[in-house]
């Protein structure tokens, strides 16, 4: 028998339609809007809760006062590097605030202040700056996670921390925090795709302040907005406006609400701007005009909460005041506390490598000890 | 070192249109170190690229682009963060040739700042040479001079095997009345040099401790000790006639690297003049390295960093009376 014997030869051949198919989630709801979310200068303000805002408002000044204090004590010589969070108060703040004490949260290296807004001591905070030791706290003490130099690779631990909390019943949800460039990283779309997957209670919140080092977004992506990518993962993304604190602190409730009530992760972009340098140590006039720069600081966070309040007469000059007051006082002793020498113990270089001190790490030790010895008697 | 550098990756590019620069910030900013400064905008974005941020991402696509015909030259901004991209290094890159019995070579140079001492935070410092030495398939050389860093990187360039190319960044600040060579008038690949001759035992070392080698024979003088110091300019291969001649000359043997002593590649060489010299031999190999701890703060560095006095006090262990 031949191809042109069988039944139904020379029949036009038409490709069997494939089975009914329908996607599994419709992507429509996980989309996010055109334009970053917005509450101040909006209608949506009309909601706003003073009391929250006046806090809101203070923690944003504390924010930026100790933004340039670390810029300060670089200058001294005190920390040895600070990747500054000014123009970025908001995200950072509005991270600590929405979460409850026995949740988590995962910064990058650039989030200090997130960690000192949800209570950390700010010199704790800051001994990997400084160089006295890589962490300088109790992570599970403070439920902050170590403050990741590598990009993107506390994602996954924010969805294993939080999934294996779910498997043991307790109500934790992980906030994790990463910049634009770190949303390339392998292990942003592994973190994403676990969390999606596992449904597990995470926020992914990335901080797009424009530029990776010195390389802009548009080198970075060619999606449409950062929080387009969620919708591939299957979790909602939500853009959001990352200078306007109310916006921030709804969208980030909202998401941790969904996280908790068993909804799964979000992925939030809060579109910022970086308005310093990547570091001390970074040169930003090679990549960047002052233009924009300039054009960003009519939208600085500070300024558009203290607008929105004095104009509903939620803040007033002695608000302020206070607020400023409150600033320095901490710039003050995080200053008191910087300006104390560190004391690092040598013999600390061996403690901590294993549970049990190898033989070899004794010798190592030994060594150690007897050339400290030898320098003291010098 | 650095204009060396910078200058290899030029040359190269201008006399080779298949060669690629390609990495972290390497365009408009020219590197966070500067190494790639101004290649961008001598040969455009497309032969000097910006990639996105993403290690595995970067060495995947060179791999394919190699594949295609192209030499690319990778940046990898520290070495602690190239451990990303290991995956497609040990799977992919270190074993193409082998896998398509030699029928797809990857000429891929991956070039990674390393080592410590510039007072770097955790994860900036790490001396990740054993890694890469543990994995067939890869070349290994690391400059310790202004004169290799534009030599080996052209020779690393213009290999057709991949080569992961150490550069010490506490040597890029380093000067040497210097012009831009032949790469032929540079000893290639695989070649040791000996820097400074002596009689009575010999430093082996390489990249960021060379200074620290010439500094302590010079003050081992005081003491009456004349040291031959050999820099091993590539780590794989490994030149073992250089370094058995010199040990077999002064009879006496100490290797210095920043890593880790166990299993770094001291321990290595250590093992291979043992049994290539062991007649000629008045003490055993010793080795001055790093602690086998993870890189330590910037203000514990100079404990963990051998110096000078700890190779003093190793040669003097060399007077070896059972
Ligand atoms: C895996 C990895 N690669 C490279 C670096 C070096 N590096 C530190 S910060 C940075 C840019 C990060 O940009 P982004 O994620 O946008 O965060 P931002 O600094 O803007 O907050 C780079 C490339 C790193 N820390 N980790």
């Amino acid at each position: 028998m031949t191809v042109q014997e069988l039944p139904g030869a020379g029949a036009s051949h038409r490709p069997t339609p494939p089975p009914a198919w329908r996607p599994r989630t419709d992507a429509a709801p996980l989309l996010p809007d055109a334009e970053p979310y917005r509450v101040l200068g909006t209608e949506a303000a009309d909601r706003l809760d003073p009391a929250l805002m006046r806090r809101c408002y203070a923690e944003l000044v504390r924010g930026r006062r100790y933004n340039a204090q670390a810029t300060a004590l670089t200058k001294q010589g005190r920390l040895a590097v600070y990747p500054s969070t000014v123009g970025q108060e908001a995200c950072e703040i509005a991270a600590a605030m929405v979460l409850e004490e026995q949740d988590w949260l995962f910064p990058s290296y650039r989030d200090t202040l997130a960690a000192v807004a949800r209570g950390l001591d700010p010199v704790q905070a800051l001994t990997l700056l400084r160089g006295d030791w890589h962490t300088g706290y109790d992570p599970r003490e403070h439920r902050i996670a170590p403050l990741s130099t590598p990009l993107a690779t506390q994602l996954p631990h924010a969805v294993g921390l939080a999934h294996a909390a779910r498997l043991r019943g307790d109500d934790v949800v992980a906030l994790a925090m990463v910049g634009d460039g770190g949303t390339s990283e392998g292990d942003f779309h592994e973190a994403l795709n676990f969390a999606a997957v596992w449904k597990a209670p995470v926020v992914f919140l990335v901080q797009n302040n424009g530029f990776a080092i010195s390389v802009p977004l548009a080198k970075q992506t060619a999606a449409p907005t950062l929080a387009h990518k969620a919708v591939g993962y299957g979790m909602p993304g939500r853009l959001v406006d990352g200078n306007d604190i109310a916006a921030m602190h709804e969208v980030l409730s909202e998401a941790v609400r969904r996280a908790r009530s068993g909804g799964g992760p979000t992925l939030i972009e809060a579109v910022t701007y970086r308005m310093e340098a990547h570091t001390n140590a970074d040169d930003a006039t090679r990549y960047r005009g002052d233009a924009e720069v300039e054009a960003w600081k009519a939208h600085d966070p500070i300024v558009l909460l203290e607008r929105e309040l004095t104009a509903r007469g939620i803040l007033d000059e002695a608000g302020i005041t206070a607020a400023r007051d409150e600033a320095e006082a901490m710039a003050a002793s995080l200053r008191d506390g910087m300006n104390a020498d560190p004391v690092v113990d040598p013999m600390d270089l061996f403690a901590h490598v294993y549970a049990e001190q190898t033989d070899r790490l004794r010798e190592q030790a030994a060594m150690l000890r007897a050339e400290l010895e030898a320098e003291d008697q010098a | 070192m650095a204009q060396a550098l910078t200058r290899a990756m030029r040359d190269a590019m201008a006399e080779d249109p298949t060669v690629h620069v390609m990495g972290e910030d390497v365009g408009t900013l020219g590197g966070v170190f500067r190494i790639t400064d101004g290649l961008a905008k001598e040969f455009g974005e497309d032969r000097c690229t910006d990639t996105p941020l993403a290690e595995a991402g970067i060495l995947g696509t060179a791999v394919g682009m190699a594949m295609y015909g192209l030499r690319p030259v990778v940046e990898m901004q520290f070495d602690a963060f190239a451990y990303p991209a290991f995956e497609q290094l040990i799977s992919h890159v270190a074993k193409m040739r082998n896998r398509t019995r030699g029928a797809m070579p990857l000429p891929i140079t991956i070039r990674v700042p390393y080592g410590g001492g510039i007072g770097g935070v955790e994860h900036h410092c790490d001396s990740s040479e054993a890694y890469y030495v543990a994995t067939p398939g890869l070349t290994v050389v690391t400059p310790a001079t202004v004169e290799d860093a534009y030599g080996l990187l052209r020779a690393s360039i213009a290999s057709d095997d991949p080569v992961v190319f150490l550069e010490p960044k506490r040597l890029y600040w380093s000067k040497a009345d210097w012009s831009p060579q032949a790469p032929a008038a540079v000893p290639g690949i695989g070649k040791a040099l000996v820097r400074r001759t002596g009689t009575s035992a010999t430093l082996i070392t390489y990249g960021p401790s060379l200074p620290v080698c010439l500094e302590a024979a010079e003050a081992a003088r005081e003491e009456g000790w004349d040291l031959e110091v050999v820099d091993l300019r590539s780590l794989v291969p490994f030149d073992e006639e250089t370094v058995v001649a010199s040990v077999r000359r002064t009879g006496r043997a100490v290797v210095v690297h920043e890593a880790g002593g166990f299993g770094g590649p001291g321990a290595e060489i250590a093992a291979r003049v043992t049994e290539r010299c062991f007649h000629h031999l008045e003490a055993p190999v010793l080795r001055v390295t790093g602690f086998d701890i993870p890189y330590p703060p910037p203000m514990l560095e100079k404990h963990h960093l051998p110096g000078v006095e700890r190779i003093l006090d190793a040669v003097a262990r060399l007077q070896w009376e059972n």
